[in-house]
């Protein structure tokens, strides 16, 4: 045998077949979602298993869907709540993770120990007392309520700090020599050079934000302040507890912008670390 | 343009002092090389003049004013790093106009979009702009403007870093080591090419090398570092020709310095059962060390030193004769014209005559002591 295209795609079936078979067995319950959208209530629970519905029932689904629920309104405040949720984990984690990247200071071992040992805290954990603060400050069922306790995320700052280390030092004294402050470098060199690490921070952050169910339950009563994932529960509690048509027309109109968004960070991603592995 | 004095600097990294105490006085428009082996703390006194160190103790004046604790940004000098440091995700124009920007713009001028509706950016950006194509121009990377430093060659990438520094008109140019990535031809041509430019901007630079080579033919003084101590500074010329420490002759001049082991005599020095006609201002008795360029000796009729021949190297204009003196069996070095040395063979027995006058006397500590070449020949005692 010589080496060649034929050859190697024989030599990768195996490989192939498993990894698309797991790949399947990951994307199934999205595609159960995705086709149960479509098809009426009855269809859905028949004892035969077809994935394209005889009866399409997609407009009466989704119609109900945008109807009894302010869809459009859940959308709205995760992206509201995820964009602010980013941008202050950015704010805070990029010059925190640059301090203790590549600043000498007197303490900073013994921060990081903290931030290391702030990764070990569940969310639930403090939500009982974050919960007792915003009620007390009147703040619940606000943005601020949604977006203040992830403002600062240690996992950002861990994952950041990791990747500036690689920075070379040169880099940050040229910036200096050419009369950047530490800030100045912080947002124009040190960022743009961990782009990857950032994209891929982005994607953890917004994924969990828009998919996060138990902090909006904990301070969200009000259907006009709910993010996506709380908006699917509230049209279940409301409405379509039975029609399961409708409930998965709900569901993947809130799962759409992930799945787009995915899509186009991974494409962002892989350009990022092939640039990135690049030597320079 | 700006003279630059350090008073004193020392340094300690832990426990290791890496600085013992350096004070430099540079003239405003001179090219200073620091020359040294690597670990003399050479670099470290680099960047503490650029402020990215600071110094335990001592001052630092530019242009007489004491920056000492100021930070590198508000030093008004530029530096040219080993290897380059230029912004990898910046083209070279903006590689080139980051400087500029940052000193040329205000904090709102430079905001991202908002920047551009202040007023006067326009016109600063223009600026800008025009000072980066003249500094491309001078450096021959008009052509490159528009790429990123992975897209560069090593050498296309030195003169962007080159031209970094150039672009804003420092009061000082640091380099550290800035042609030790590139090869042999490019370092050569270069070299010549960063002179000319030191000659054209007549900015004060002080430029950080363990190449002697680099050192000799590009400095206007050279400031020789060994063990965190300045052992000299002069011309090139001074500190190859009157070196003040055996460390100084041994680290300047290829091949090294021959150094032969002496007994001081009365006005005349012994080495084994030979007496050699240079007078030295020591005590007879003294163990010296009597040093000797490959330049200075040539091979001599009956009268010279005898030595049986190690190895010869051809270096194409002329040629290398390593030998081992008969006295006291030291190895010698001499740089001979190759027709001299025609039909010199492996083992050969020949006699090596010195121009004594070049010789140089160094005590015990390795300290320069004086000498004086004594008109009489070479005499058996």
């Amino acid at each position: 045998m010589r080496p060649g295209p034929e050859r190697s795609l024989l030599a990768d079936l195996p490989r192939l077949l498993l990894l698309g078979f797991g790949a399947l067995l990951v994307l199934a319950p999205y595609l159960w979602m995705l086709s149960a959208s479509l098809k009426p209530g009855g269809e859905i629970f028949r004892d035969s298993l077809s994935l394209w519905p005889e009866r399409f029932h997609a407009l009466e689904n989704y119609g109900k869907a945008l109807r009894e629920v302010p869809l459009l309104r859940f959308l709205l405040n995760g992206a509201v709540v995820c964009l602010a949720i980013l941008a202050l984990q950015l704010l805070f984690a990029v010059p925190c993770a640059y301090a203790l990247a590549k600043l000498r200071w007197c303490g900073r071992e013994a921060m990081f120990a903290l931030v290391l040992a702030g990764l070990l805290i569940p969310a639930h954990v403090p939500a009982l007392p974050l919960y007792a603060g915003f009620a007390a400050a009147g703040l619940l069922d606000s943005y601020a309520a949604l977006v203040a306790p992830f403002a600062i995320s240690v996992f950002g700052i861990f994952m950041f700090r990791q990747a500036f280390r690689s920075l070379p030092d040169e880099l940050i004294q040229a910036a200096r020599m050419d009369g950047m402050g530490e800030l100045g470098i912080v947002w124009r060199v040190v960022l743009p050079n961990a782009w990857p690490t950032a994209t891929a921070f982005a994607t953890f952050s917004i994924v969990a934000h828009w998919n996060d169910l138990f902090w909006p339950l904990v301070v969200v009563q009000s259907p006009a302040m709910a993010t996506p994932a709380l908006g699917v529960l509230f049209f279940r509690a409301e409405e379509a507890g039975n029609d399961v048509g409708a409930l998965m027309a709900a569901s993947v109109i809130v799962t759409a912008p992930m799945v787009a968004f995915f899509l186009l960070a991974q494409r962002r991603f892989i350009q990022g670390v092939a640039t990135a592995g690049l030597k320079g | 343009m700006a003279g630059i004095l350090l008073e004193d600097i020392r340094k300690s990294f832990g426990a290791t002092q890496v600085l013992k105490g350096v004070t430099v006085v540079m003239q405003p428009g001179e090219f200073l090389s620091l020359v040294g082996p690597s670990g003399c703390g050479k670099t470290t006194l680099l960047r503490i003049i650029a402020g990215l160190e600071s110094a335990d103790a001592g001052r630092v004046l530019v242009g007489g004013r004491e920056v000492t604790g100021l930070r590198a940004a508000d030093r008004d000098i530029a530096m040219v790093f080993q290897n380059y440091a230029l912004y990898p995700h910046l083209t070279v124009a903006e590689n080139l106009a980051m400087p500029l920007i940052m000193r040329r713009l205000t904090a709102p001028q430079r905001l991202p979009l908002l920047g551009r509706l202040m007023p006067g950016t326009r016109a600063r950006r223009a600026e800008v702009a025009a000072r980066v194509a003249e500094a491309a121009e001078a450096l021959r990377i008009g052509h490159l403007l528009d790429r990123r430093p992975a897209q560069l060659s090593g050498g296309q990438r030195q003169r962007v870093a080159l031209g970094r520094a150039l672009v804003r008109q420092p009061r000082a140019f640091l380099m550290d080591e800035p042609l030790s990535n590139l090869d042999a031809e490019l370092r050569a041509s270069t070299r010549r090419e960063i002179v000319e430019l030191h000659r054209q901007a007549g900015v004060t630079t002080v430029y950080v090398t363990h190449d002697q080579v680099e050192a000799m033919t590009m400095s206007d003084r050279v400031a020789v570092m060994m063990g965190g101590k300045l052992l000299q500074l002069g011309t090139p010329r001074e500190v190859y020709e009157h070196p003040c420490d055996l460390r100084v002759a041994a680290f300047l001049g290829s091949p090294r310095i021959n150094t032969l082991p002496v007994l001081a005599g009365e006005g005349q020095v012994h080495l084994g059962p030979l007496a050699l006609p240079v007078a030295a201002k020591a005590p007879p008795g003294a163990r010296l060390t009597l040093g000797l360029r490959p330049e200075a000796l040539c091979l001599g009729g009956p009268r010279g030193l005898p030595a049986r021949v190690d190895h010869l190297e051809f270096l194409g204009a002329e040629l290398l004769l390593h030998a081992r003196l008969e006295a006291g069996q030291v190895s010698i070095i001499a740089r001979l014209p190759v027709a001299e040395a025609a039909g010199l063979g492996i083992g050969a027995s020949v006699t090596l005559a010195a121009d004594w006058t070049a010789a140089l006397l160094f005590d015990a500590e390795g300290r320069r002591i004086g000498a004086a070449a004594q008109h009489e020949t070479l005499a058996h005692a």
